[in-house]
This record gives structure tokens, C-alpha cells and sequence, in this order.
């Protein structure tokens, strides 16, 4: 405020009307206004009524008497070992597919980024998973590792039931994670290569770096801004990852892949525990935030 | 020898990428009889093509597919209609307003939807919208929104306000000038979001999940998960084919930005 004050007004655009300001403000609310509406009702609305859903006993059904619990929910979600166990799952499972999906694009990025042959095949290939429905893909693997017509039993000769198997169906559903995130890591990526000037491979090149020491550094610390970003955001999308899972295991065998979205839906939706599972919910953005906050806060300090 | 370790790289890749489309592929090829053997085998032996027409008789998927392109083309529709002022106005006036929608389209991405679906599922209850294709409609529209507001103003920022002002120098109203100078410039990008906000809702699964309960009212999506039943082999063969066909308008929309995310994102890749 005080640093307008003391700058030098502006000159005024020649043809601004005196009192433009307000009808400009007025004209702009009347243009948001049909967005902003559903966006109110729908959206933010319940997401702060869902927020205070969570210090509530509210149960998903009509005619149920609502009262404040105030932190009781929070202390029987922290003593559930349902919970924990569940929450083990999601943050093996997000952590797993965010970082093998990272490496599997940037090495894919890396190689489509290299003048080789049939490279535009592989192009295409990396966006088809991108192009497919959730549910087309979750079916699709389901074939994959079907127990009697599944193609993996029959290439390795074994009679697996992947997706039913205890230790086995957790690693199973990573792979399909990763191979269903990573088109838009490669593609992010592959578009962060192509921004690096080629002036610094070639005063590299002069230099006399080995192409490893140039990947090491320029590559990778040119890079960097696009990682943080990409791995942030495959990070959120993984741990509140849903549609997949439930299409591929429903979070079975005996929670074995109950992310915590799922353990939240069956709260909510099954048992019809609208404050505690809404309790969850929160529990579980605050997590990720603090997360979120942790990673990029080391990443823009290492930087400085 | 690099160059060997390359290629060897990219076929693992290209395997890795491609082998659970081609299963897809020969099991929807595949007859009844050829899913029951033992051994299951890449290459079908009598490739048929009826498991593409019994997935038309199932009067099941059909009528899911219905719904889905009834809720996709009102939600697609809807979605633009709305967000076109909006999106105008962002781009067009700067100011605090710009910088919460761009905030807001952050925060929708960190908040798990669970949050927002158990008030949002007890508010379409009381409005008795709950099992509703219209209820899906505009839950659809409210979570297409944010992200198709954020392409269509890039749009309209990609219109030079010199050009609107130069119609108004002509004379031209506001309005005129936006409908004979702005409105062709952009029909390009409104096509593009129509097909995302289109896309968005066709493959839309965990809200479609929690609204539509009644199976008379399932979209696509979910009438395609409750297909397989107990896991029964014979059904396999038309649920692949099914699944294939749920894909197309997915493919239609990349096939045509193919081309922008050639040019755009996957630009310069190209050297050599």
C-alpha cells in the first residue's frame, strides 16, 4: 500500500472512463458469475461442510440426530489399527509408483529424446495409456493377471492368482499404477529436455565431459524445476488414487490394497460413517500438504 | 554398442507399453471356446469378431453407453457454456479474481475427493438428485470446471486484445466485437475443451460410483466393472471387446490434439 503511495502515479490510458473501474469490476462478477454459482454449491460448499463433517458423529443415512464430537473421531481413527494398516499400504503404494514412475518416464524421456529409429512408435505408445478410461485399464490388467486366462501365468508357467495372492497383490497393482501414470511424467519430461539449450551440452562436449557427468550435470540440474513439479503432482495423485484400485481388487485380499481413499469410501459409503471417514479424509490432506510442504521447502532451499 | 543398449531399451519399453493392449486385443478376438482352454495363447485361433456384436445385444452395456454419451454431451456442453465468460473475464481483467480461480484449480487437485463426495452425496439426497442422471450432470460440471476454465482462458489470452480494439475503434459494440472477432478465433480452443469436458465425463468412474446406485441408471463405466459378475470366463471375451469400444472417443480426442501435442509439448524432438 505504502509503495504505491510513494510511485509516481501512472498516466492514465487516454480513453479510460472516469468511474471505469467499477463498471469493470461490475462487468467481470456478471461474466464469473454462471462458473462461480456451481462452483460455490458444489465444490467449495461441501468441502467446507465436509471439513466440519469430520468433528461430527453425522452418519450417512436420513433421520439421524447430528451431533458435535469435537476430536472424537480423530482419536478413534488414531487407534484403529484398520487405519494404520491402511495408511502403510497407501504410503508404500504412493511412494513406490511416484518414484518407479519417475524413473521409468525419465529413462523413457532420455531415449525418445535420442535420434533413434522407431522411436515414433514408441512415442505414440507412451500416450495410449493416457488416452484410455481408468476403468478400461483396470479391467484390462485384470485380464492380464487373470488366474486361468491371463496371459502372465501362461508366459511364466505358473497358475498365480495375482490379485488375490497376500504378498503378491500389492507389487501387482504398483505395476499397473506405474504403467498407467507414467505417459504424463515422459511427456512432462521429455518437454523439460527439449526446453535445455543445447549451448551447455556443447561447451560440455568442448569441455571433455563424459556423457554421464553431462547428464549428471546439466541434465539433471537443469531439470530439476520440471521433477519437483511432476513428482509433486504424481505424489497427491497416487495417494488419492481410487477408481483403479477399486476396479482391480476392491482393496483385497483382506485389505491388502485398502489405500486409504478406499478404506474411507467403505467407511462412508458401506458402514455409512460420514464424520469419521470425512475425518479420515482430512487426516489425510493435512498429511499430504505437510508432505507437499516438507519436499518442495528442501527442493527450493537446495536450490537458493 | 550404445547405440545397441539404446534400441535394447526401447524395446523393453515398447513391450512393457504394448502387452497389455495386445492381451486386450486377442481376448477380445477370441471365442467362448477358445477362453476355456488351459493354455491361454497370444494369437487366436479362429479370431471372431462376435464378441463385438454380442456386446451390442447386451441390452446392459448398451444402455449404460447411452447414458453415458446422454451425460457426457449435457456435462461437455454445460461446462463450456458456463466457463466461457468466466474464462474471458479471467484472462481479459487482471486482479484478485484470477488468482483465486487459479488457486482454487490448485487446491481441488490436493483435497481427496472423499472430503468433498460424502456432503456433496447428502446435498443431491435432500435435492433428490442421488440416483439421478441430471445429478451426475452437475457433478460432472462442477469437477470439469476448474481445469477447463484454466485452458480456456489460455485461449482467450492467445486472442490479441489489439484485434478487439481494433473493432471497437470500428465502431463495433462490446458484444459485436466479441462475436465477430473473438468468438472465430477462438472456436478452435472451445472445441478442444468441449472434447476434454466431453472425455472427462465418458471416463468418469468414483463419482459415478457413489451417485448412481441403481443399476437401471449406470453409466458406462460402472456397468462395465459389474460385467465380469464372478469372475466367469466365458464373459471375458465380450467384456474386452466392450472395453475397446469405450475407449474410441478417448482416441478420437488424442488422435486430434495429436497433432497440438506433437507441436507443442513433444516439440523438437525432432532434431538430429
Amino acid at each position: 500500500m505504502t509503495a504505491t503511495a510513494t510511485r509516481p502515479a501512472p498516466p492514465r490510458r487516454p480513453h479510460a472512463r472516469p468511474r471505469g473501474i467499477s463498471r469493470q469490476t461490475r462487468e467481470m462478477w456478471l461474466l464469473m458469475l454462471p462458473a462461480l454459482v456451481p462452483v460455490l454449491l458444489f465444490s467449495v460448499g461441501p468441502l467446507l461442510y465436509g471439513i466440519a463433517l469430520a468433528f461430527t458423529d453425522a452418519r450417512n443415512t436420513r433421520n439421524h440426530e447430528t451431533s458435535f464430537v469435537g476430536l472424537e473421531n480423530l482419536t478413534e481413527l488414531l487407534t484403529a489399527e484398520d487405519f494404520w494398516s491402511s495408511f502403510r499400504i497407501g504410503a508404500i503404494w504412493s511412494v513406490s509408483v511416484t518414484v518407479l514412475q519417475f524413473l521409468a518416464a525419465l529413462g523413457l524421456a532420455l531415449l525418445l529424446n535420442e535420434n533413434l529409429r522407431f522411436r515414433g512408435v514408441a512415442r505414440v505408445l507412451a500416450v495410449v495409456p493416457w488416452a484410455m478410461p481408468p476403468v478400461v485399464i483396470g479391467l484390462m490388467w485384470k485380464l492380464v493377471y487373470h488366474p486361468d486366462a491371463g496371459i502372465l501365468n501362461a508366459l511364466l508357467g505358473t497358475h498365480i492368482n495375482w490379485l488375490a495372492d497376500f504378498s503378491l497383490a500389492l507389487p501387482a497393482i504398483i505395476v499397473v499404477g506405474v504403467w498407467t501414470g507414467m505417459p504424463q511424467t515422459t511427456v512432462v519430461l521429455l518437454a523439460g529436455l527439449q526446453g535445455i539449450p543445447r549451448e551447455l551440452y556443447e561447451a560440455g562436449e568442448v569441455d571433455g565431459a563424459t556423457r554421464w557427468r553431462r547428464f549428471w550435470n546439466i541434465t539433471l540440474p537443469q531439470l530439476r524445476p520440471v521433477i519437483v513439479a511432476i513428482t509433486s503432482l504424481d505424489f497427491v495423485w497416487n495417494i488419492n488414487q481410487f477408481g483403479l484400485v477399486y476396479v482391480l481388487t476392491q482393496g483385497g485380499p483382506g485389505g491388502q490394497t485398502r489405500l486409504p481413499m478406499l478404506f474411507a469410501y467403505e467407511e462412508a459409503f458401506r458402514y455409512r460413517f460420514a464424520g469419521y471417514a470425512s475425518m479420515l479424509g482430512l487426516a489425510m490432506a493435512i498429511v499430504v500438504l505437510a508432505v507437499l510442504g516438507l519436499y518442495l521447502w528442501r527442493q527450493l532451499r537446495e536450490t537458493r | 554398442m550404445r547405440r545397441f543398449s539404446q534400441y535394447a531399451a526401447l524395446a523393453a519399453y515398447v513391450v512393457f507399453l504394448a502387452f497389455p493392449l495386445l492381451w486386450l486385443l486377442s481376448t477380445a478376438l477370441k471365442t467362448p471356446q477358445e477362453m476355456a482352454l488351459a493354455d491361454p495363447t497370444w494369437i487366436p485361433r479362429e479370431p471372431t469378431l462376435s464378441n463385438f456384436t454380442d456386446a451390442f445385444g447386451e441390452q446392459d452395456l448398451v444402455g449404460a453407453a447411452a447414458r453415458s454419451l446422454g451425460v457426457a454431451l449435457a456435462a461437455s456442453l454445460i461446462t463450456v457454456l458456463i466457463s466461457l465468460p468466466a474464462a474471458y473475464a479471467i484472462a481479459r481483467y487482471r486482479g484478485l479474481v484470477n488468482k483465486i480461480a487459479i488457486g482454487w484449480v490448485l487446491v481441488s487437485q490436493v483435497f481427496p475427493f472423499i472430503l468433498i463426495i460424502i456432503p456433496l452425496f447428502m446435498i443431491l439426497r435432500d435435492l433428490d438428485l442421488v440416483n439421478t442422471l441430471p445429478g451426475l450432470v452437475v457433478v460432472h460440471v462442477t469437477f470439469t470446471l476448474p481445469f477447463a476454465l484454466w485452458m480456456l482462458q489460455g485461449y482467450v489470452r492467445a486472442v490479441p486484445r489489439e484485434l478487439e480494439e481494433a473493432a471497437a475503434v470500428d465502431g463495433a459494440s462490446r458484444l459485436r466485437s466479441i462475436a465477430s472477432v473473438v468468438a472465430p478465433l477462438l472456436a478452435p480452443g472451445v472445441v478442444a475443451t468441449l472434447l476434454f469436458a466431453f472425455i472427462s465425463s465418458w471416463n468418469e468412474f468414483m463419482f459415478a460410483l457413489v451417485i448412481l446406485q441403481n443399476p437401471d441408471v449406470m453409466t458406462l463405466p460402472l456397468t462395465l466393472v459389474r460385467f465380469t459378475g464372478p469372475e466367469g470366463v466365458a464373459r471375458l471375451g465380450p467384456l474386452a471387446a466392450a472395453s475397446l469400444m469405450a475407449t474410441i472417443p478417448s482416441l478420437i480426442f488424442f488422435s486430434i490434439i495429436q497433432r497440438r501435442l506433437k507441436s507443442g509439448l513433444m516439440a523438437g524432438a525432432v532434431k538430429g
